[in-house]
C-alpha cells in the first residue's frame, strides 16, 4: 500500500520524535557516565563533559564484582534455557503425537496454571528452596525455572506442525519412540527450540523478583538483581551508576543488533494464538 | 481431522515425567500450599498456627493494602490503554515503506531487552529533582521543579510514564507481526474500491487486528497487575512516596519477605489472584462484542 507524501512526512516525524523518547535515555546515560561528579550536579546543567572520564568505568569494575555477576548470569541463562528445551520439547511431544491415559485432564491442568499470577507461587518455591537448603545459591536461580507450562504449548503447536507420515515412515523402519523424537522431530521443530530459547532467555536475563527472593549475597546474584543493589548502595554518584548500568545494558544490546530478526520472531511467537 | 485409534504409548510418561515433577512440585504444589499458607500466621521458624480468615480480615481494614490496589488498579486502568493505543499506532507506522524504517524498529525495540534494574537507575537520574534531564529542560519553560519520585501525588504518575515507555517496545513487536499477517488481498481490494488510508486504517486495518489486539491488551494487563520491579527500583521502600506508588506485588513482596509475614502475604497474593482472574474473565466476556475471528 502507498502513502500521500504528507502521510510519510507525518509519520517519519512522528517516529524521529518516539525514537529520542525511546533511545534518548540511553544516550544520556552514556553521557552521564562520562562526566565528572562535579559536572553532573552542574547548574545550569551541562550537555556533556568536558573530557570523557572513562576511568569511570575502570573505578566501577574494580568497586563492584561485574564479572562475578555476568558469569552468575550467564550460568542462570544457560542452565535455565537448556533445561526448559529439553524438558519443554520432551514433553510437548508426547502431548502432540503420543497417545497415553489422562492425556487431556493433564494438559488442561497444566493451561490453568498458565493463567496464574507468579507470585501466587513465590513463597511456596521459596519454602522448598530452603527444606532443600538451596538458599543463596546459584542453583537456587535455575531449578524453579526449569519447568515452564508456557514452553510446553509453544513447542507442542511446532511438534503438531509436523506431517504424521514422517513419523510412520521411522516407525515402520523400526526407530523406537525416543529416537524418533530425538533424531527426527527435533531438528524439524528448530525454528520452535530458537524461538523458546531466546524468549526464555530474555526472561531469565531480566529476572528480578525472584534472585532478590531466593538469594542475599552479593557473589549469587545475577546482573539484574547485583544491579539493583547497587543502587541502593549508591546514588550520589550518578557517573559511577551509569557506567555500571551502561555496563550491564551495553553486551545485550551489541547480542540483540546481530540477532535483531530472530529476536523479534521469536516474542512475535508468543502473540500467534488464534 | 482424522484420528486414528491409536493404542496407549506408555513410554510418554517418560517423556512428561521432568516436566510433570517440577511442575507438581513448584507450581501446583504450592498454588496449594500458598492457599493454606494465607489461613496461617507463620513464625519466624517456619511454624504455623491456623488462623482462619484472619489475615483476609486484617487485609481488609488494611488501609496501606487498599492504597496499593488503588495504585495498581491506577497502573491498569491508565496504563493498558495507553500503551495498547500507543503501540497500535507505532506499530502501525512501523509497517509502512518509509527511509529508515530498520533504523527506527531497532531504535523502538531497545526497552524490550533492557534489564529492568538499568530502566530503573536511568529513569530516577532523569527524574532527579534537582540535577535530572526533565526538571532541566521543563525549566527552560518556566516550569518549576517537580519532585518526580517523592511528591505524594505525583510518584504514581512517575511510574506511569516509564511502565509505558518500558512496555511498548514488546507489545509493538507483537503488533507488528499481526499486521504482517493481514493478507494483502484486502488491502488491494480497499485501493481498487478508491478507498483513502484513513478508511483503509479503520475498515480494514484494525477490524483485521483485533484478535491480536485482544492478546496484547490480555497479557499488559495481566502484566500490569503484577508490576513490581519499576516501584521497586526507583522509589526508595523507606520515603513516603512509596506508600504512594505501592502496588500489589510490592506490598506482597515486603510484607512477605521484608517483614517475614508469609500468612499474610499469601492472603495479598490470593486476593490479587482473585481480582487478576476477575479482571480477564471480564476482558473474555467482552472480547465477542469486538474481536474478529474471520
Amino acid at each position: 500500500m502507498k502513502l500521500t507524501r504528507s502521510y510519510q512526512v507525518a509519520i517519519i516525524a512522528i517516529l524521529i520524535f518516539v525514537t529520542i523518547m525511546m533511545v534518548g535515555p540511553f544516550i544520556w546515560m552514556t553521557i552521564t557516565s562520562l562526566k565528572t561528579y562535579d559536572e553532573t550536579i552542574q547548574t545550569p546543567m551541562l550537555w556533556f563533559p568536558d573530557t570523557p572520564q572513562w576511568a569511570n568505568y575502570s573505578l566501577v569494575a574494580d568497586k563492584y564484582p561485574f564479572f562475578t555477576l555476568y558469569l552468575n548470569t550467564l550460568i542462570v541463562v544457560l542452565g535455565t534455557v537448556i533445561s526448559q528445551l529439553l524438558f519443554a520439547s520432551m514433553a510437548a511431544y508426547a502431548f502432540a503425537r503420543l497417545n497415553f491415559p489422562l492425556k487431556n485432564t493433564i494438559f488442561l491442568g497444566m493451561l490453568a496454571l498458565l493463567m496464574v499470577p507468579s507470585q501466587i507461587f513465590l513463597i511456596s518455591q521459596f519454602n522448598v528452596m530452603v527444606k532443600l537448603n538451596l538458599t543463596n545459591t546459584i542453583q537456587a536461580l535455575i531449578i524453579p525455572n526449569m519447568f515452564t507450562v508456557f514452553g510446553v504449548f509453544l513447542l507442542r503447536q511446532f511438534f503438531a506442525a509436523i506431517p504424521m507420515e514422517l513419523e510412520d515412515a521411522a516407525r515402520i523402519d523400526g526407530a523406537g519412540t525416543f529416537r524418533i523424537y530425538w533424531q527426527i522431530m527435533m531438528p524439524l521443530v528448530t525454528p520452535g527450540l530458537v524461538a523458546l530459547g531466546i524468549l526464555t532467555m530474555i526472561g531469565s536475563w531480566k529476572e528480578l523478583l525472584w534472585p532478590l527472593i531466593v538469594n542475599s549475597d552479593m557473589d549469587k546474584m545475577t546482573l539484574s538483581a547485583g544491579l539493583a543493589y547497587l543502587i541502593g548502595e549508591h546514588t550520589t554518584y550518578y557517573q559511577e551508576v551509569m557506567a555500571g548500568a551502561v555496563i550491564c545494558v551495553l553486551p545485550m544490546v551489541i547480542i540483540f543488533a546481530f540477532f535483531q530478526k530472530k529476536f523479534v520472531e521469536s516474542i512475535a511467537q508468543t502473540g500467534i494464538k488464534g | 481431522m482424522k484420528k486414528k485409534k491409536q493404542k496407549y504409548n506408555y513410554s510418554a510418561f517418560l517423556f512428561i515425567a521432568p516436566m510433570l515433577m517440577g511442575i507438581s512440585i513448584f507450581y501446583l504444589y504450592a498454588f496449594f500450599e500458598n492457599i493454606w499458607t494465607s489461613f496461617n500466621e507463620v513464625g519466624i521458624f517456619g511454624m504455623r498456627t491456623f488462623v482462619g480468615l484472619e489475615n483476609y480480615r486484617t487485609l481488609a481494614e488494611d488501609e496501606i493494602f487498599w492504597r496499593a490496589l488503588k495504585n495498581t488498579a491506577f497502573y491498569a486502568i491508565l496504563g493498558v490503554p495507553s500503551i495498547v493505543i500507543l503501540s497500535i499506532g507505532l506499530a502501525w507506522m512501523l509497517n509502512q515503506k518509509i527511509p529508515a524504517q530498520s533504523f527506527f524498529r531497532t531504535a523502538i525495540f531497545i526497552p524490550a531487552i533492557t534489564l529492568p534494574a538499568a530502566i530503573g537507575l536511568l529513569w530516577r537520574w532523569l527524574f532527579n529533582s534537582s540535577y535530572g534531564l526533565i526538571n532541566n529542560v521543563l525549566g527552560w519553560f518556566g516550569v518549576p521543579p517537580i519532585f518526580w519520585l517523592s511528591d505524594t501525588n505525583v510518584v504514581r504518575w512517575s511510574i506511569l510514564i516509564v511502565l509505558i515507555w518500558a512496555s511498548l517496545s514488546y507489545m509493538v513487536i507483537i503488533l507488528l507481526s499481526g499486521l504482517q499477517r493481514i493478507p494483502g488481498v484486502y488491502y488491494d481490494a480497499a485501493q481498487v474500491d478508491g478507498a483513502n488510508t484513513r478508511q483503509i486504517f479503520f475498515g480494514i486495518t484494525l477490524p483485521l487486528l483485533t484478535p491480536t489486539i485482544f492478546f496484547v491488551s490480555v497479557v499488559t494487563m495481566i502484566g500490569t497487575f503484577q508490576i513490581f520491579d519499576l516501584i521497586f527500583l526507583m522509589i526508595r521502600a523507606d520515603t513516603v512516596g512509596y506508600q504512594y506508588a505501592n502496588s500489589l506485588v510490592t506490598y506482597f513482596y515486603n510484607q512477605a519477605f521484608t517483614f517475614g509475614l508469609r500468612g499474610y502475604g499469601a492472603a495479598i497474593s490470593v486476593v490479587s489472584l482473585l481480582i487478576i482472574f476477575a479482571v480477564t474473565a471480564i476482558q473474555f466476556r467482552v472480547q465477542k462484542r469486538w474481536v474478529n475471528y474471520d
